[in-house]
Formats: C-alpha cells, structure tokens, sequence
C-alpha cells in the first residue's frame, strides 16, 4: 500500500511541476499576477509530495519491504538500520528520486528567500526549475521507477554491496547532489535574465549566494567522495580520474569560476554574457555527469546503470535544456553589453584569468575523459585516458592559476599600480619560493622539480592569502566575512595543493608477506603482525589482524585491518587500519592469506594527505563566510571628465 | 532476470575492485621494485571497470602483473613490457595514450586550450583598457 | 554576431556523439593480432598430458579456437552451440580451456560434450596472454597458414555464427 502511495505521490509532484513549469513563465510573458503567483504554492506543493513519496520509499526499506523490486535488489534483513535508509540512494532508481527530492528543496528555498526579486524575474527563475523538475520526474516515471513491484515477493534481499556498507553513504551523495542540483539555481537565475532581455548588477547580486551555497555543497561532496575511496577500497588512493569523479570535478571548476564571474558582474557590470555562459555550464555539466553515470557510453567504478535507453532519454532531455539554454544564449547575450573598462594590471584582469585557466582546465578535462568515445565513434580505434595524462595535462592551467591567485587577491579595480603590487609581496613570494625549495628537501631528504613547484605555490597562495587580513587587523579595522571567506577559503585551497604535492612525492608503499610475530619497517615506523583472529559483525565475518606500530621504541597505535566476506553477496572486502595524524597517515590493509599464519599487506607511510581533505574544508567554510556576508557591496564612482562617450560594439563579451 | 544481468555484473566488478597483492615476493631490488609499481599502475585490468592491474585481484590482472614480474626479472625495458602488451591488447590496455596523430589533439589539447583563452583575454583586455582614460579618477569603495 | 553561436554548435556536436555513443560498447576490446600470424604456444592436452597441443596441429586447415573454462558462466551457454558445429564437421574447433581444474574441466566435457578435436589445458594463463586473451568465452578464427582472421568475444550464437564466423570461414576454405 505504502509504495503505491508513494507512487501515486509522485504522479501528484508531477502535475505540480508541470504547472510550475507552465504558468510562471507564460505569466511573466504577459504580465499576469494570478498566473505568476502560481510559482510559490506550487513550489511548496511539489516539495511536499516528493518529500512523501521519498518518506515511502525509506518506509519500504526499513521495514523490508521485499515486494518492492528495488528494495530486494538493494537491502537486506540483515542490514543495519543506518544502511538501510543510506540505501535508498544506493542504486539508480533512488538516486534519482534523492536527486528529485534535493531539486523541490532547492526550488522551495528559492521560492521562500526570493521576496526581493522583481515579480517577472522570480517567476521565470521558478518556473525553469519547474521545468527541469518536470523532464528529472518524467524520467523516473516512466523508465526508472523505484515503486514497482517484484511479484512475488522476494524472501529477502540481495543486500546493499558491501563497499557502500558505510558511514559516508550516509553523507556523501546527499552533499553532491546539493552541490549538483544546486547549481540549477544559477542556471534558472541566467535563463530568466535571458527571457527577461537585461542583466545586471542586481542579477549578479541575487545569484551569487545561491552559487556560492552549491559550490560548498559539491565541493564538501567531491572531499567526502575521495575520502571514502582512500580509506574504503583499501589502496590509499585518493583521485583516479575516473570519468565519474571527471563528472564531478567539471562542475565545481564552472561553479569556482561563475563565483569569481560574479564578482566582477555585481561590482562593475562587466562579463555578462560571460557569466550567463558559465551559469549555464555549470549546471550543464552536472547533467552531463548524470548521463554518463547512467547510460552506458563510458566505463567507471562508479556507473550506476549501463542502460542505453535510458540514456537516450537522459540524452534527448540534455539536448533540450542545455541546447535551449544555449539556443537563447546566442540570441540574447549580443544585447547584453557593458561600457566598462579596465587597465591590464587590473582586479579585472585577474578575474579574467582566473575565469579562462579554469575553463581551460575543465575543457581539457572534459576532452580526456570523452576521447575514448570520440575515437570509438569515428573509428579510430580504442584509447584509455587515465591519470598518467590527466596528472600532467592539469599541471599546464593550474600551475599559472596557483601563481596568478597569489597576486589577483589584492589588485585594485580597474586599474592598479604596478609598483605598489610588486613591493607589497615581493617579500611573500621570496620567502614562498625558498621556502618550497628548501622544506621539502630538510624535512625528507630529496626534492623534485614538480616536488619545489607545488610546495613553492602552495606556500606563495596561502601566505598571500594572509596579507590582507593581517594588514587590516594591524591597522585596526575591521574584518568583513566576505574578506575572510575569501581568505580562508584561499588559504583551503593552498592547503590542498601542499597535501597533494607532499603525499603524491613522499609516499611510501609497500607489499609484503608477513609473519605473525614479524616486525617491518615502512617510512622510519615499525609495524608488528601480532597475529589474527575472526570476528562476526551483523551480517559478515571477518579475518581482523593486530598490528602494532611502534617508533623508536615508543607506542605509536593499534591498528586492527580486517578482510571481511559479506553473507549475502559472497564478496571479499577490505577494511583497512588507519592511523591518522595532520603531519601523516599510516595505513594497513590486509591481502591474502599465504599459508602457515603468514598473511600479505600493503602498508603505507602517506605524509600530509589530511591536507587534502582539510584544505576542502577549508574552502567550504571560506564559502560559508563569504555567502553570509551582506555588505559585499561596491559601489564605484567614477567621475569623468568631459569627453564623447567611447562606442562599444555591440556584442562584446564583457 | 536484468536483475540476475546487473548482479552478475555487481558481483564480477565488485570482487574484482579488492585492491592487489602479490603472493610473490616483491623485488629486492627497489629500482626493480619502483619499475614494477610504476607499470602496473599504468596497465588496465581488463575485465574492471576502469583500475589499473596494480589495484585488482581479476584474473587477468594477477596473470598481467606475473608477467610483467616476469619480463622485468628477464632484464625486459619499461618499453618493451609495454609494447608486450599493446601488441596484445590494443592501446586501451595502457593508461597513458600513445602520441600519434590521432591523439595530436588530446596531448595538444592543454596547450592549445592555455593558447585560445590567452588569445581571448588579450583581446578583451585590449578592448576594455582603451575604454579606461588615465584622467579619470576612479574611487572604488570596498567594504570587504 | 556568429561567435555567440559557437557554445551551441559545439554542444550539438557533442550531443552527435554521444547519440552515437550509446550505440557503442566501450568494454569491447578488439583484437589487434588480427591478420597476423598466431602466437606460438605449446599446451599439454587436457585428456593426455603427455600429449602437446600446438600451432602445427592446427596448420593447414581453417580452424576454430575456442577459449573456455568451468567457471565461466557464459561459456555453457555457448557449448551447444559448439557441439552443433563440431557435428556439423564445417570446421574443426580446437579448445583452451583457461586457468581450470582438470578434473572439473573432463567432467564437463562429459556432462555436456566434447565438440573439440583437442584441448590444450593452459593452468597458468600464460598462452592465453599471448593471445590477447582477457576472458572467456573468446573464439579465434584461425587460417591454414596460422593467420587470425577473426576474433568473437562473447558465446557465440547462432546469428553470431551465420553472420560472422560462416562467411568468413567459407572465404578462407575456398582459398585454400
């Protein structure tokens, strides 16, 4: 019964969309309030039933509904209360309800924080979510509904896979699906800037906290996500360059870009048409890691569903809503213009820089994980693009980024002195670049190129980033959010680069058979086998070894790596020990066992690779600062003499 | 029976992502050791979805990985184990494309990327800076 | 102006190849030893070990090698199929049988049939790496003069044999 009602829920939320999606936006066009006011009721309305039909589904797995098709192929009455929610968005069919789920709220949220907006533009920003919100329910209806039934009933579940039997699941995709849907939002906010025909600063003003909420959403997702492969799959990696992982990191370059395109739109009304682009991008790019998740085109760890005619329909529905978008794009955008200027040594420029290495940086990534497709279409044969390319080809935009950022966060608008820049961090960048030379070299014993490079820029954008809250203190003033956001999340950023440029060129790994009783040594830590015994958990058994670390002598921890075999599905699984410190993490994951108590194990000594994930963190709660922040607000006065106005073409990108 | 399909699927690729040890002893050589990581870090499982033979327990990985073992203890170059199995398999055993011209534009591709976008950015600034006249006085009031 | 058109002429190429995309398979390898001369490779035979199965057994006759084992699920699907073709008498198939068991590997011959004219018992893999083997069931089309004409991975079915492997092999016996 429950799931029917859930069901019949979701049949609701899509009437609702589809007013949402038709009236608002026909009501702006002709000017009708009834026809406008629609957009908020709906909105709520659709929330509500997509939040009820989610509350069934979760009701069906926790109380193990195995009529249910997809609760049978997914759980088990073995399975833990926690996983069994977490698992409703462990396959295909519930993470696209999650995903629809995550959209209402979204639109709710913008129908309830939008008063402010003009009448027209809030329904038309309304009525686009409506619009996606209508194709995403669409799709789950008719091809990947998570009601339908298995008749009869299975006696009990397939169970959840193993790997995803974990906290994370808990968090991980509900953050980036927050991320990945939110960046909708900016989306809707150009689209309806573009029906409506103007864009300005206003517009940039109302869309940047809607950014910057979703780039903390996906980049908190994206660290999870890294996380969770580093200590679940046992390997101690962190980053694969998986066309998944692609699928993610793309949108939150596009996302990291539009902000700092905001910047400049809300400041001095440059970049329109730019920041239009990069909205629609951004969004774009989330769908399009929805395709390739879902339809089979490529081959990832992480692919959801293998499913062609799924992904024909995911792929008609990406040609509509991006093809409109950029469709209107080209129509609209040559109206929009600016006759501001701005020097070369300029905030601007900066800016500009920023904007184009990350698209240059998304496009290359895009390209290397599409071109496996691209020669299996034209039939030139079968290629893998893996990190080996994707490691190098990034350094070539992001070495300039790292460098440019350090000097960018403290240019003037439209115009700064060359002099006064240079003498204000030709201090900071001496220190940096001796610092990223010497350091490593002290602190392990030998340095790389690549080694100085990263640690070099690491340490030139986090001291950078210091300059001016310090200054500012010393002088007595005040500190803005939106000045700390932006330094803290800066100085994130810098973090992250340190971890991965430490970890990446100091870390030792190492496979070896061990004895119980047997002492190995891995990166000046001795690690000892004390030997093995088995344990039950709720529905595995596991092999769990004790091995003790010691340094010179002294208890360092007890690490207790387990090899587990899951009852249902029948696979192997490893759960590696951690010892994590900031400076170091140490990590121990079993293999096999090789006979006579003997047992093989992959230890690692990884330095500085918290760094990664704090510094992602850091970056959040820079975002969460600056979005907090309501005086971030330029007003500039710019007094001319008397001259003609200077013509702008029409059609400029700026 | 889709389901038995994808389970099938979930169950080969799951077992399959178990990250790889060696029953054999590594090299006591750490050069030797260092190539060995190295390659098998940038040879595909073939029967995986997307890992590299150094970080699964498939079949087809165990025996890539005993034969790259094998060759490198042979006195094999980087090369030659490479070419072994590209003859074998095609270019989509290796993780690193090779450099022929039907790649030109994925190797390319970071430079001439870095390329258009400093061809735009110059362009844009040079038409906006014209706009700015050095007598203008500029205040910019910042409360960040 | 035409540059704003460029962002939606570039996404409607992409979205041309991503339609041709979802008609492709991305994890199908093809073969590149086709047209070229078979690896050599000696196997004992699975029923005789002291018995070797070898490139010369298959010289100077259009042949079939077919990869198979036990625990391969899809591999029993095909084996009717291969008995059929064996009965047939169009073309000897010679068989690999991969990181097996014997015991287990003679049991299922006699459980389902034996359509090869040998079995080369390869324990470790190492002759099916040469051959650019990375599951079962694969099935190699191999020439008089030991070249590899043609490579199905996958059972092979009945369409798959009407379709690819017949033509093919008719071309070469009329060769010869």
């Amino acid at each position: 019964m429950i799931p029917e009602l859930g069901h019949f829920a979701l049949i609701l939320t899509l009437c609702l969309s589809l007013a949402l999606a038709v009236f608002p936006l026909f009501g702006a066009h002709q000017g009708r309030a009834s026809w406008m006011a629609v957009a908020r009721t709906a909105a709520a309305g659709q929330f509500v039933f997509v939040a009820f039909a989610f509350g069934c589904l979760v009701w069906a797995f926790v109380h193990n509904d195995f009529s249910v098709l997809y609760v049978a192929t997914n759980s088990n009455s073995a399975l833990p209360t926690p996983y069994r929610i977490a698992a409703v968005w462990g396959a295909h069919e519930g993470s696209l309800l999650l995903w629809v789920l995550i959209l209402a709220g979204w639109t709710l949220a913008v129908a309830t924080f939008s008063r402010n907006l003009p009448e027209r533009m809030g329904s038309r920003v309304l009525g686009v979510l409506g619009l996606i919100m209508l194709g995403f329910l669409l799709f789950v209806l008719t091809t990947s509904n998570p009601f339908d039934r298995l008749i009869p009933a299975a006696m009990d579940g397939n169970d959840l896979n193993p790997l995803l039997q974990d906290p994370a699941l808990v968090i991980h995709p509900p953050m980036l699906y927050m991320g990945y849907v939110g960046l909708s939002v900016a989306f809707a906010f150009a689209v309806a800037a573009m029906l409506e025909g103007k864009l300005d600063s206003d517009w940039a003003r109302w869309t940047r906290p809607w950014t910057i909420v979703s780039w903390m959403f996906l980049t908190l997702g994206i660290a999870l996500g890294s996380w969770w492969a580093y200590y679940e799959l046992g390997w101690g990696g962190w980053w694969f360059w998986d066309p998944v992982e692609n699928a993610s990191f793309m949108p939150w370059l596009m996302a990291t870009a539009l902000i700092h395109s905001l910047a400049v739109t809300e400041t001095r009304g440059l970049f329109k048409s730019w920041t239009l682009l990069l909205a629609i991008f951004g969004f774009s790019l989330s769908l399009l890691g929805t395709f390739l998740v879902r339809s089979g085109v490529l081959i990832s760890v992480h692919a959801f569903a293998s499913d062609p005619s799924r992904g024909l329909f995911i792929l008609i529905y990406l040609a509509v809503v991006i093809g409109g978008a950029l469709a209107l794009f080209a129509f609209r955008a040559p109206k929009v213009t600016s006759r501001q200027g701005f020097r070369l040594l300029s905030r601007e420029t900066f800016l500009l820089s920023n904007n184009i290495l990350l698209v240059a940086a998304t496009a290359l990534i895009l390209q290397g994980t599409l071109y496996p497709l691209f020669m299996d279409a034209l039939e030139l044969g079968k290629v893998s693009v893996g990190p080996p390319y994707f490691n190098s080809a990034f350094l070539v935009p992001i070495a300039p980024l790292l460098l440019l950022l350090g000097v960018g966060m403290h240019a003037a608008w439209i115009k700064q002195d060359g002099q006064s820049l240079f003498e204000r961090l030709r201090g900071v960048a001496i220190v940096a670049l001796a610092a990223g030379v010497l350091l490593p070299w002290a602190v392990f014993g030998s340095t790389s190129l690549l080694t100085v490079i990263g640690c070099a820029l690491g340490l030139w954008v986090l001291l950078s980033s210091l300059i001016q809250p310090l200054a500012r203190l010393r002088e007595g003033k005040g500190l803005t959010r939106g000045l700390v956001g932006m330094s803290v999340a800066h100085i994130g950023v810098a973090v992250c680069v340190l971890g991965v440029t430490i970890t990446s060129a100091y870390n030792i790994e190492t496979d070896l058979g061990v004895q119980p009783g047997e002492t190995v040594t891995v990166g000046g830590y001795d690690f000892t086998f004390q030997g093995m015994r088995r344990v039950e958990g709720p529905n595995y058994i596991a092999d769990e070894a004790d091995v003790r670390i010691t340094r010179d002598g002294e208890l360092v921890a007890e690490l207790k790596p387990q090899k587990r075999e899951y009852r249902v599905q029948k696979s192997p699984m490893t759960e590696a020990g951690i010892d994590g410190r900031m400076s170091r993490d140490l990590f121990v994951a079993l293999g096999d066992p090789l006979g006579g108590g003997a047992w093989s194990m992959r230890i690692q000594y990884k330095p500085l690779v918290r760094f990664i994930w704090i510094g992602a963190i850091l970056m959040a709660l820079g975002g969460a600062l600056a979005a907090s922040d309501r005086r971030y607000r330029v007003a500039v006065r710019h007094r001319r003499r008397e001259k003609e106005p200077v013509g702008v073409p029409a059609g400029e990108p700026a | 029976m889709i389901v038995r399909g994808l389970l099938v699927l979930l169950l080969i690729g799951f077992s399959a992502s178990l990250f790889a040890i060696d029953r054999e002893p590594a090299f006591t050589d750490p050069a030797l050791q260092a190539r060995y990581d190295r390659l098998t870090e940038e040879i595909r499982c073939l029967e995986c979805q997307n890992q590299p033979i150094a970080d699964s327990n498939a079949s087809i990985a165990r025996d890539l990985r005993r034969k790259v073992k094998e060759m490198i203890a042979a006195g094999k170059t980087d090369q030659e184990v490479l070419d072994y199995v590209v003859a074998r398999y095609g270019d989509f055993v290796l993780y690193r494309p090779p450099l022929a011209p039907r790649t030109w534009l994925l190797w390319g591709g970071p430079f001439l990327f870095l390329i258009i976008g400093l061809l735009v950015a110059v362009s844009v600034i040079f038409k906006k800076s014209r706009l700015v006249d050095d007598e203008d006085e500029l205040e910019v009031e910042e409360t960040d | 102006m035409l540059r704003y058109l460029i962002p939606v002429v570039v996404f409607a190429v992409l979205v041309g190849f991503f339609w041709v995309g979802l008609g492709l398979n991305p994890g199908e390898i093809p073969s590149p030893l086709i047209g070229k001369p078979a690896p050599i490779f000696e196997l004992p035979r699975l029923r005789d070990p002291e018995q070797y199965l070898n490139n010369a057994d298959m010289q100077g006759q259009v042949s079939l090698l077919n990869v198979w084992a036990t625990w391969c699920f899809a591999c029993r699907q095909e084996h009717p199929i291969l008995n059929e073709i064996a009965e047939s008498g169009v073309v000897p198939i010679f068989g690999l049988n991969l990181r097996d068991q014997r015991p287990a590997a003679l049991r299922w011959l006699e459980q389902l049939g034996d359509p090869y004219a040998a079995t080369g018992f390869d324990g470790d893999g190492a002759a099916a790496l040469d051959w650019g083997v990375y599951g079962a069931p694969e099935t190699f089309l191999v020439d008089a003069d030991g070249t590899i004409l043609y490579k199905h991975i996958a059972p092979i079915t009945h369409g798959v044999w009407r379709d690819e492997l017949l033509p093919r092999i008719q071309a070469a016996q009329n060769r010869q």
